[in-house]
């Protein structure tokens, strides 16, 4: 199964959310909540898919993604940026540094899993 | 007889009103070429010849022998042999604008007036006695000619002196203050007495030509005759020739006429040339016939006769009814041109030197440029004409027209040559100073006055017979005709030698102990290097390279193409092709016109002058560019202090600017904030309300843990848009204090309560210790605000405070005015990098979710602020600690401006 999904951020209600909306659609959810050791915790799980928050403590998610894509591994890892600050900037700068797919919080249950599924098709 | 003499009078004088009348008019029309001529200057210089030399001559030929001649070989020494200083004098007339010999004298030793006024005085004694001795020439020739038509009822010689002083000051009114040009040219007089200039000297020489060959039989028997006669004997008083002609030649440089027709009146320095030996000429064939005339008339004209009218009773006594007209109208020439130059030079003289200065310090000096300074100068100059020669006329009436005018001449001659050491040194004397000349001339003219003119009155008149025999006081060495007991000496000789004497030694000592001042060193140099400035040696023809000259210098000042365009415009409208028009005078004003837009009136007219006019800029004109100057330096500060204000509002804008952009990031970082803090809940409460709605099968407790999770986070919702509102109403001031008097501890239990400490729950855990002696304080404020901080803090220490048993020390302690409120905990407390940052907004420590949305403590602040006192982190404290001080009575602290 190719459905290993690795859920980086800080909101204890909202982890617990899209855990169980993705846990209900057949993925493995490994979630983490800080931006500091995020970057190894992916390398060390290598997760098909990651679903990254922006306003991380220690280590903002664009940096985490950033890293991520200078990485040989995780470079062409499919990343959904989830951000709660829905200005235009943020859509700009999650381009910039590489994001699969970005979504403002709050989002949409359905529209979370069809994005999830198309970025990750077997 | 007399009839047609007062219509031949009126007749010529009518014509020399319209000989002056057309000049005038010619030269208002620019056609002033014949005007110029060099001629009509050398004629105009023929007023040396009054009446005096034109009667007197023969007179004193009749009397003295060839003594006359000697007044006319000082100006022709003048002429010929110093056309050189003659010169220099014209050269700074031109250049500094002298309007007489005051104007130069007070000019040459630093415009000083007293100078002046001294000048003008003098020259006043002087000339009135030579006025009334043209009006008794005129009244006498009159009466002569008239006395032989005992018919007639004639006139009483007073009113007939009247009537011609009358004439002489209307004419001179009219055309002596026609207008106030600034370089004082007279060309309507100029030109009508050159024209009677040619009258006598016609008339004189077709007497001498009717004595010669009409009665003497032609030259041989005539100089037989002379030679025959006593007067005709060559004695030559050496003394006296040498005084005679010392004084005249002083004369013709001093003598206030000459000085207005030789300076004042020059059109051109180049004219000058022909003078020199023209005027010569002119003086020799004046005094042509003189020996003859006398000599005849001495044997023809009945004994008794008045020698001094034989020029007119001798053809008269031939029954020549003709040539003596002629002749009376020569005469009268002679006498009506010196009256008019005199009165014209005169008044110059008295309304610039007496008359102004008084009207300005009357009139406080605060009209000097407005236009009524014309009139009152035209007036003034108007009063001082009709003043001179009434002044003359009443000198003629007061002597009775004695025989004691005969000898006024050669005073009056020795009075004004007392200028002449102060001229002289004045131009080729740098060290020459104002207190010399005034030392020189004083002396000088006491001198001339004591023993010269005073006594020209004759004995026991205006001087005693006592002071004549004994001297004055009765000291013996000043006996007038024997000053310092120098006896012997002729009288001439005597009033000269010590006149000129002491007012030689007076100017040189006086120069010599006192030191110039400035202005009067600035002037010495410009007047003694007069002709040294080569700039100054460039004729007037050198037009091309004059209209270059001021090409480049226009460009330097209204830039290239403007100056370029302007050149050429001027050249265009004199026909001329190309860029450089003639140097007229129309052009010359236009273009000053135009610079003076640019650099101001006096230094535009300085720069055309220094480069056209050749004139050196004199002394006036620098101060007029220092003043503008200043005014434009004065100007230029403004400029630059409000250019240094716009500098200041600048940075201040700037300032705000900054502020305002600051502003404006900080407001984006906080809508941002904001946004994160309102968006994180609803997330959880959309993403759960969506799961409680779409998914199926869910167990009870699965819904009851989401719905409550919904629940809390509505909650959070509420209380972090509360807060924001909170913290709007205190950023703004807005809200009234709720004041209140109540007692700290009271405030404390309820905060404690509020929190939920000694409670059930999370918060009971917390152990608080207090220091309770010290919170029986009573304060009044707003005891539910002062509630809310202190809920804040207690909160904040179940929320952050990480150690094991966790312990608030709530210490309470009086402070002056103020109670001071600190909350210690034991826990790891705040790092030292984030303690200044604590209390700005949404900031909450790392890894901490407390749920809150980092607003407390920035709403603490606030609303320390609104009651008065502060609240700060306490360092060092082993856990974290903030201290809250309490103003015990209230000061009211506005709201916006206690956020500043």
């Amino acid at each position: 199964m190719g459905k290993h999904v690795l859920l980086i951020e800080d909101e204890p209600n909202i982890i617990e959310a899209i855990s169980f909306l993705l846990n209900r659609d057949g993925w493995r959810v490994d979630t983490h909540s800080n931006g500091i050791d995020a970057v190894e915790v992916v390398q060390a799980k290598s997760p098909d898919l990651v679903v990254l928050d922006v306003m991380l403590p220690g280590k903002s998610g664009y940096d985490i993604l950033r890293e991520l894509r200078e990485g040989a591994a995780t470079s062409d890892l499919p990343v959904l940026v989830l951000t709660a600050r829905g200005q235009s900037r943020d859509r700009e700068m999650a381009e910039r540094f590489g994001a699969s797919r970005f979504m403002t919080k709050p989002f949409s249950n359905a529209e979370v899993l069809e994005v999830v599924r198309e970025l990750v098709t077997p | 007889m007399l009839n047609l003499l007062v219509a031949v009078c009126l007749a010529y004088v009518a014509f020399l009103f319209l000989v002056a009348f057309g000049a005038e008019r010619a030269a208002e029309r620019g056609r002033s070429a014949f005007l110029r001529s060099p001629w009509v200057y050398t004629l105009s210089l023929s007023i040396y010849c009054s009446a005096w030399t034109f009667y007197g001559a023969v007179g004193s030929a009749a009397r003295n022998g060839l003594e006359y001649v000697a007044i006319y070989i000082g100006p022709t020494i003048v002429m010929v042999g110093w056309w050189w200083v003659l010169r220099k004098i014209v050269r700074i007339g031109r250049q500094q604008r002298i309007t007489s010999v005051a104007d130069l004298i007070s000019s040459r030793y630093g415009k000083s007036n007293l100078l002046a006024v001294f000048v003008t005085l003098l020259s006043v004694i002087g000339t009135t006695p030579y006025i009334a001795l043209q009006l008794q020439s005129v009244t006498l020739s009159f009466a002569s000619f008239a006395g032989e038509d005992s018919a007639a009822a004639l006139p009483s010689e007073q009113s007939t002196a009247f009537w011609v002083a009358l004439g002489l000051s209307l004419f001179t009114v009219v055309f002596g203050t026609r207008n106030l040009d600034a370089n004082e040219r007279h060309h309507g007089v100029v030109m009508a007495i050159a024209v009677e200039a040619v009258v006598k000297l016609c008339a004189l020489l077709a007497v001498g030509i009717f004595v010669v060959w009409g009665l003497g039989g032609g030259i041989g028997p005539v100089m037989a005759r002379i030679n025959a006669s006593e007067i005709g004997v060559w004695q030559v008083n050496s003394g006296r020739w040498t005084g005679l002609i010392l004084v005249s030649a002083a004369a013709f440089l001093c003598l206030p006429r000459m000085f207005q027709v030789l300076v004042v009146e020059n059109e051109d320095e180049s004219y000058l040339r022909l003078a020199s030996w023209a005027f010569p000429t002119y003086l020799m064939l004046m005094s042509l016939f003189v020996l003859p005339i006398a000599v005849i008339g001495l044997e023809v004209v009945p004994k008794g006769s008045n020698p001094d009218l034989f020029v007119l009773t001798l053809p008269l006594a031939e029954g020549r009814d003709g040539l003596a007209l002629l002749s009376f109208l020569g005469g009268f020439s002679s006498a009506t041109s010196m009256v008019i130059v005199a009165s014209i030079a005169l008044s110059t003289m008295v309304s610039n030197h007496v008359v102004m200065p008084i009207w300005l310090m009357m009139t406080g000096g605060g009209a000097t440029v407005s236009g009524d300074v014309r009139h009152v100068v035209l007036l003034a100059r108007r009063i001082s004409i009709v003043g001179v020669v009434f002044l003359g006329y009443l000198y003629f009436r007061m002597s009775g027209g004695g025989t004691a005018l005969a000898a006024i001449g050669i005073v009056s001659f020795a009075g004004v040559a007392q200028f002449l050491p102060a001229l002289l040194g004045g131009i080729f004397w740098r060290g020459a100073t104002r207190i010399g000349a005034m030392i020189g001339i004083s002396v000088g003219f006491f001198v001339w006055a004591y023993v010269m003119f005073l006594p020209s009155f004759g004995v026991g008149v205006a001087l005693s017979e006592t002071i004549f025999n004994e001297g004055l006081f009765g000291l013996s060495w000043l006996r007038p005709y024997a000053l310092f007991g120098i006896e012997g000496l002729d009288p001439l000789v005597h009033a000269v030698m010590w006149s000129m004497g002491l007012n030689l030694t007076g100017f040189v000592i006086g120069s010599l102990v006192s030191f110039p001042q400035p202005l009067e060193r600035l002037q010495g140099m410009q007047f003694v290097n007069a002709l040294d400035d080569a700039q100054n040696n460039r004729g007037w023809s050198v037009g091309a390279a004059q209209s270059e000259d001021l090409m480049v210098m226009s460009q330097r000042i209204l830039g290239a193409t403007q100056a370029q365009k302007l050149f050429q415009e001027q050249a265009e409208g004199q026909g001329l092709a190309g860029y450089l028009p003639e140097p007229t005078s129309e052009f010359l004003q236009h273009l000053e016109r135009e610079l003076s837009g640019s650099v101001g009136a006096a230094t535009a007219h300085a720069m055309v002058a220094q480069i056209v006019g050749g004139a050196m800029v004199s002394v006036e004109d620098l101060m007029a560019v220092a003043d503008e100057t200043a005014q434009m330096m004065e100007y230029s500060s403004q400029l630059e202090a409000k250019s240094g204000e716009l500098t200041r509002t600048a940075r201040q804008l700037r300032q705000a600017n900054d502020k305002l952009t600051q502003l404006s990031v900080q407001k984006d970082a906080f809508l941002s904030q904001i946004s994160h803090e309102l968006r994180t809940p609803m997330t959880s409460i959309r993403a759960f309300s969506e799961i409680l709605r779409d998914t199926e099968g869910l167990t009870e407790a699965e819904k009851a843990k989401y719905s409550s999770i919904i629940h809390d986070e509505t909650l959070r919702l509420t209380r972090l848009l509360d807060d924001l509102l909170d913290l709007s109403v205190l950023e703004n001031g807005l809200g009234s204090l709720n004041l209140a008097h109540g007692r700290l501890g009271d405030v404390i239990d309820h905060a404690l309560v509020a929190a939920g400490v000694n409670g059930a729950g999370q918060g009971a855990r917390l152990r608080v210790t207090r220091s309770l002696a010290q919170e029986s304080v009573m304060i009044e404020t707003d005891l539910d605000r002062l509630a809310q901080v202190f809920i804040n803090l207690i909160a904040n220490v179940q929320k952050y405070c990480d150690a094991e048993a966790p312990h608030l020390d709530i210490r309470t302690e009086r402070s002056g005015d103020s109670v001071v409120v600190d909350f210690i905990d034991n826990g790891s407390g705040i790092p030292r990098e984030v303690q200044a940052i604590i209390f700005e907004k949404f900031w909450r420590l790392a890894e901490q979710k407390a749920g809150g949305a980092g607003l407390g403590l920035a709403i603490c602040r606030k609303i320390m602020v609104r009651l008065g006192g502060t609240i700060f982190y306490l360092p060092g404290q082993g856990g974290a600690a903030f201290r809250v001080t309490v103003p015990l009575e209230n000061v009211e602290v506005g709201g916006i401006s206690a956020l500043q």
